[in-house]
């Protein structure tokens, strides 16, 4: 039986495809500390798109090799339904984000878009390898290159954190009257006794100090600034409630240095833990810049 | 862009203008002021360090 099922070779192509292209929407689909696919429907969602990606890459090598060619043109429909997708988490994103305590903001809801259609065309790509190679040559070789494009797709979608591009020290929270300071960078302006004595007693400050020309030109972008504070304040916990406007995490620049002053408002007042939480914030695709790549970058003769 | 909601002051001289203003007796008066207005506007307190508390929605 199972010989008589691996003489058909398209339906073993199909088989394979199919396997390492849901696998590789299993494993690319974790929930970690951002709750996000939510569970249980969320998940479900993406893993009924990846199952119809898996389908579609499975199934359109035997069709090549059936030489029809016309049915490379329902990849194209893949990639409208992909781009679906997107405009879909980030429609209700946006309206999620409405109700919290700290905002994503838009470029984190890009970013976070961005990758849910990325990672249907990984997916793709993973069962259209797996069913090629099972279709050349035996089902082992399809296994074996189903599970390296299943490497390629988790290194692809591998994104950098922030430890990468910044030093990340700890510092004291200042108050001179009204003025709040992290370090040497002011923050803002707290009118009220008490918000005051609760900044003095809850806050921690943080030093993120760019490695770089390109770094600090990336934690500039208000986006990536607001995706630190969103992702710290869900990690440590937020100590605010609405009506409470004063009580708001802040980060701000050292116009001279480059450097990012973070004012954070954690439940559990545990700098270590900050540090940790902040070296982990991904770096936003649509934050990144590289002066230093252009002709007339800085370090760079004009 | 950020609107001034309300001002609450010691020296009712030293504003003028759109926002409704709130004068406190004392600077305990003034403080009490500021937070019921922070809470009940939601709006940010910021002292300008001359008796004057201004609440504005960022």
């Amino acid at each position: 039986m199972i010989a008589q099922f691996l003489s058909q070779k398209e339906t073993v192509g199909i088989v394979m495809g199919l396997f390492f292209g849901i696998a590789a929407r299993v494993y690319l689909l974790r929930t970690d500390y951002r709750q996000y696919p939510t569970y249980p429907h969320g998940k479900i969602i993406h893993m009924s798109l990846g199952v119809i990606a898996a389908a579609l890459g499975a199934v359109a090598v035997p069709a090549l090799f059936d030489k029809n060619y016309t049915a490379v043109t329902f990849l194209t429909v893949a990639a409208q339904q992909f781009r679906d997708v997107r405009n879909m988490e980030r429609q209700s994103l946006t309206q999620v984000d409405q109700m919290e305590l700290v905002r994503r903001g838009a470029s984190y809801i890009e970013g976070i878009a961005m990758v849910f259609e990325g990672r249907n065309y990984l997916v793709i790509f993973t069962s259209m390898m797996a069913s090629l190679f099972s279709l050349l040559f035996a089902w082992y070789w399809g296994a074996a290159a189903g599970l390296a494009a299943l490497f390629i797709s988790v290194f692809f979608m591998t994104g950098k954190n922030m430890n990468q591009i910044v030093d990340i020290q700890t510092t004291d929270v200042r108050l001179e009257g009204p003025n709040l300071y992290v370090g040497n960078i002011y923050i803002m302006n707290v009118g009220l006794e008490s918000d005051r004595e609760l900044i003095a007693k809850q806050a921690i400050g943080l030093l993120a100090v760019p490695k770089g020309p390109d770094a600090r030109v990336t934690i500039a972008n208000l986006g990536q600034r607001q995706a630190i504070l969103h992702d710290l304040s869900t990690v440590l916990g937020v100590y605010r409630d609405s009506g409470e406007p004063a009580l708001m995490p802040m980060a701000k620049l050292d116009l001279n240095s480059g450097t990012l002053g973070i004012l954070v408002l954690p439940q559990i007042k545990d700098a270590a833990k900050a540090v940790a939480a902040l070296k982990r914030v991904p770096v936003l695709e649509s934050a990144v810049r590289m002066p230093t790549e252009s002709a007339a970058g800085p370090h760079k003769e004009a | 862009m950020a609107t001034i909601k309300a001002i609450a002051v010691l020296n009712g001289k030293k504003v003028d203008g759109g926002a409704p203003i709130f004068i406190a007796e004392n600077e305990d008066e003034l403080q009490q002021l500021a937070f019921d207005l922070e809470k009940i506007l939601d709006a940010n307190a910021h002292d300008l360090k001359n008796g004057t508390i201004i609440l504005v929605e960022h």
